[in-house]
């Protein structure tokens, strides 16, 4: 911790790194324990912690990842049976959640406490605390200068010294003024306690902002569900289509809202040459209530523009078209009716169509095919769709009858029609032919097992359902963490002493020294900017030194460790006392 | 809605920015110029000093400073001195302290006529590259940072801005042609491979989070790309000043323009002082972004992946910074290896790598 450089520091650095290895052979597990605990709290350690996250983090990147996407992991591994596997057994499809990684962070933040902790206690005892003593030789320090106050002005040094304690109070120092009436007064000062709050507020908000993300995933949950215009959800577990609770997640959690999608519009570029056809915008109309009592609200669900209902967000991340279909058994019964998902392949709303009847007497009947808002055969004859409206909307779809296997009671997949025991009615191969259908036609299905009729096309949408009680505490947290980042960064901790005395002729002598802790590039401002307000208070007239003079003074006296040649403050240098900034931390 | 597209206002970018990116080059030409003819007039003036057998001892070199500064390298016994301004004041004062930048790098004495010009070029390229990059906004009608493209041609913008700027305060014309040459090649790459016709937004980036989010991440970005000129330097000049102290022949002559390793170090210090917490914001509103579009403020999507990464390597240089041992050299090779995360997070993560934010136009 305090390796931050310092003229002082530079003394005691080997000293403290002396002690550091002196501890090294002490042996015992109780002196091992205390050696490791010094080594990880080094700022050399979290040092090396840092770069090792960024390093770990970079797999994640490389490969794909569970989380996200697990269909795509099985994927790759299949397609790489070389090292797809090896890299399974070294986490590295679950890099963020990995042993290592975890272990990397981990470390990290325990190396985290182990030294904001001490370092809080020892600021607050410093914040507490008085100025440290009056150096010896204020002319060793970085920025030194000195003036004079002619003796006809009646300011003998003790009015000098608490003339110079007034100026640095105002200027928001913490004064300490020493042996005022003595012969040779001086003063400590010191400001800038807020740079080390800053440091500590923000190690400790990074810490905040872990515990509530990782708080977020143990309360929160997450669910999707598809609405086709005309449906409601209600925020039951039953309501969701796929859910994903935390670990600690009740479902006495969910309020039971409800959400019904009436309208879903799409805005096309019709604009631009390269992206024209593309969406720009769009906007579901849905109808919310609180709970099953409350009055309905009607409001606009967008990309980017949540709608935030009963404790959770509900967001637009999906759509697509749902044709409406009838179908009628061989009996002449309806034995399904309604809007029928259609899941996106390809460009322009390419879709794909799965229907099943599980209702149909006296088969089962299923379909599968394509659904097409603007359908167009090309010279290859191959069906595309040319654009996402509807321009020219089309269903077309083989048909199959046998047991869907739905009793089975194994869940399926809506989206799939496993066709393996059913036996094919329509296709292209077929005698039969496959079924192509416009909206308000009707296909009679062969062997009379029924008819297909396509009534027209709805939108759906599809939402994501989030639930994360630790948000709002990260945001929090990070707030802070920059609040307390700009406080480190630019409050300046300095220190300033000021000593005065009498020459022998009456004049009163002045000297004062700066001292920065930390980085500080606008010390030599402050002490310009001390000076003058120095001179102003005691009314030296165009105080003539500029702050070259004075800084160029001190270069050399670091140089050489005699006094300044020009010594009128040297002759009140007296010894200030045993301990000098050398000392201090 | 968005406003409508303006294809001629487009056409007239594109033109603007052709010819901002000529007069880059001619501008780029007369920073290395500068460097060369004023390097020439420094060694003259050495050899006048030498031949006049004045003070034998002719310091390192200018901007390098009195000889003591020669000595006062990396490592943690120069720290001592860091915070005392006027050792960094008292450099500068070798030879050439009448032509370069001194330590603290305030504008020295002799015109450099070269370097005016070079100033007064970019200053007018800057200008042409304002027009090319607001004519683009109304052309489309919105921010002009939508895509590739248009980050490339604004992000370029900005690090050219951000340069003249800083030059008000500062004589860092040394930098010239590394952050012009630098512009020059972000233009041409964005023409090149980049290209894209003006057109709207996807709804995904239909959010005031892209003006907010983007300016700072391309801002912070701009002013990486400065740190990373003058790490560049910082470890050319101190390799240089730890062969001239040792004794060995000072190839580099023209490195006397660039001031001393050490006040190299400083300077890009506090920029990138400035440029994390732009980037740590950048960061911040990203993931409250991300919330708002996707429902979670952190997924580990590639492009949140990188920005960690970068926001992680520059927190270690930051570190760095206050641990012995590490500043210098070692602090100046972390900047440098931030600034490549930063180009490889913009190139090759956003082409390559298929994550939630594929937007880059192409
Ligand atoms: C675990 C051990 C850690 C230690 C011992 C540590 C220590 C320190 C210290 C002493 C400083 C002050 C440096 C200065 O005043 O310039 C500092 C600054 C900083 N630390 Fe840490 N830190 C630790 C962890 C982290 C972590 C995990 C992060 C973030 C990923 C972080 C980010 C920063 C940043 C950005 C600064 C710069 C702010 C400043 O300069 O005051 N630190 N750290």
């Amino acid at each position: 911790m305090s390796e931050r450089v310092n003229v002082k520091k530079k003394q005691s650095a080997p000293v403290a790194e002396a002690k550091a290895q002196a501890a090294l052979p002490a042996l015992g597990p109780k002196g091992m324990l205390r050696w490791a605990w010094t080594q990880l709290t080094s700022m050399r350690t979290a040092l090396f912690l840092l770069l090792l996250l960024a390093v770990a983090a970079v797999p994640g990147s490389l490969f794909p990842q569970r989380p996200a996407n697990p269909a795509v992991v099985t994927q790759y591994i299949k397609d790489h049976p070389d090292y797809g596997k090896l890299l399974d057994s070294l986490q590295l499809y679950d890099v963020y959640s990995s042993a290592w990684f975890s272990a990397i962070y981990l470390l990290l933040f325990i190396s985290l406490i182990g030294c904001v902790v001490p370092r809080a206690i020892a600021h607050y005892k410093a914040m507490r605390s008085q100025p440290p003593r009056t150096p010896q030789r204020l002319s060793r320090l970085p920025e030194y200068g000195t003036l004079v106050i002619p003796s006809g002005t009646g300011i003998p040094a003790s009015d000098a010294i608490n003339g110079a304690a007034g100026v640095l109070r105002k200027r928001g120092y913490r004064v300490e003024v020493r042996d005022a009436d003595g012969a040779v007064p001086s003063l400590g000062a010191e400001r800038g306690f807020m740079k080390e709050v800053g440091n500590l507020v923000f190690h400790t908000s990074l810490i905040g902002v872990l515990v509530s993300v990782a708080a977020g995933g143990l309360f929160g949950y997450s669910g999707q569900r598809i609405l086709v215009e005309g449906d409601t959800f209600v925020n039951t577990l039953v309501g969701y289509d796929q859910f994903n609770p935390g670990t600690n997640f009740q479902s006495s959690q969910l309020q039971p809202y409800s959400l019904q999608l009436d309208k879903f519009n799409i805005t096309f570029d019709r604009e631009s040459k390269g992206k024209f056809g593309q969406p720009i915008d769009f906007a579901a109309t849905v109808t919310t209530k609180e709970n099953p009592d409350a009055a309905p609200k009607q409001e606009i669900l967008k990309v980017n523009d949540p709608v935030s209902l009963g404790g959770t967000s509900i967001y637009l991340t999906g759509n697509g078209y749902a044709p409406v279909v009838t179908v009628r058994d061989g009996q002449g019964n309806v034995a399904m009716q309604g809007p029928v998902v259609a899941k996106l392949q390809g460009e322009n709303y390419y879709s794909s169509v799965v229907i099943k009847v599980p209702d149909a007497q006296p088969d089962q009947l299923g379909f599968v095919g394509f659904f097409l808002p603007t359908a167009f055969v090309n010279d290859k004859n191959v069906s595309f769709s040319a654009d996402p409206e509807l321009f020219n909307p089309q269903l077309t779809l083989n048909s199959y009858y046998g047991d869907l296997g739905l009793n089975s009671g194994a869940p399926q997949n809506v989206f799939e029609l496993d066709v393996k025991n059913l036996t094919p009615l329509n296709a292209r191969n077929l005698a039969a032919g496959g079924i192509t259908l416009v909206p308000g036609s009707t296909f009679t299905l062969p062997d009379g097992k029924g008819t297909i009729s396509f009534d027209g096309v709805k939108r759906y949408i599809g939402v994501d359902i989030h639930h994360n009680p630790g948000q709002a505490y990260a945001l929090v947290f990070a707030l802070l963490a920059v609040a307390g980042l700009i406080l480190s960064l630019y409050v300046n901790r300095r220190r300033v002493w000021v000593r005065t005395g009498t020459a022998a002729d009456g004049r009163t002598m002045v000297e004062y020294g700066l001292l920065a802790r930390g980085e500080d590039h606008r010390l030599a401002g402050e002490a310009a900017a001390l000076r003058k307000l120095f001179a102003a208070e005691w009314q030296l007239p165009g105080d003539a030194a500029p702050e070259d003079v004075a800084a160029e003074d001190a270069a050399q006296s670091q140089q050489t460790p005699s006094r300044p040649s020009d010594n009128v403050a040297g002759s009140v240098t007296t010894p200030a006392g045993p301990t000098g900034p050398e000392k201090d931390q | 809605m968005p406003f409508g597209i303006n294809e001629t206002m487009g056409q007239y970018s594109e033109l603007f920015m052709l010819l901002a990116a000529g007069t880059y080059t001619v501008a780029f030409i007369a920073f290395a110029w500068d460097l060369a003819k004023s390097s020439k007039a420094l060694r003259a003036v050495d050899l006048r000093a030498a031949h006049a057998g004045a003070a034998a001892k002719v310091p390192v070199g200018a901007g390098v400073g009195a000889g003591s500064a020669g000595a006062r390298l990396d490592g943690p016994a120069d720290r001592a001195e860091r915070p005392s301004s006027s050792a960094a004041r008292a450099g500068g004062a070798g030879t050439g302290g009448v032509m370069t930048a001194d330590g603290d790098m305030k504008y020295a004495t002799e015109r450099r006529v070269p370097a005016r010009v070079a100033v007064a070029l970019t200053t007018l390229a800057v200008v042409i590259h304002g027009a090319g990059v607001v004519t683009r906004a109304l052309g489309a009608g919105r921010v002009p940072w939508g895509n590739m493209y248009e980050f490339l041609t604004t992000g370029a913008f900005l690090v050219a801005a951000v340069f003249l700027l800083s030059l008000i305060r500062r004589d860092l014309r040394f930098l010239g042609t590394f952050v012009v040459g630098l512009v020059v090649i972000m233009l041409v790459a964005a023409s090149v491979a980049f290209w894209t016709p003006v057109g709207h937004l996807v709804p995904a980036l239909q959010s005031y989070w892209l003006v907010i989010h983007v300016s700072i991440a391309v801002l912070s970005s701009a002013l990486f790309t400065l740190t990373f000129a003058m790490s560049a330097l910082q470890l050319v000049q101190s390799h240089r000043q730890r062969t001239v102290a040792a004794g060995g022949a000072d190839k580099l002559g023209f490195m006397r323009l660039v001031p001393s390793a050490l006040s190299l170090e400083n300077l890009s210090y506090r920029i990138n002082a400035i440029a994390f917490i732009g980037w740590t914001f950048t960061l911040m509103f990203g993931a409250i972004w991300a919330e708002k579009a996707w429902g979670r403020f952190w997924g580990w999507d590639t492009k949140e992946v990188w920005t960690f990464v970068i926001w992680v390597v520059y927190a270690g240089y930051l570190h760095a910074r206050a641990t012995r041992g590490w500043t210098g050299t070692r602090a100046a090779w972390l900047s440098i290896v931030g600034y490549l995360c930063v180009i490889f997070n913009f190139t090759i993560v956003n082409q390559f790598f298929n994550g939630l934010h594929s937007y880059s136009g192409l």
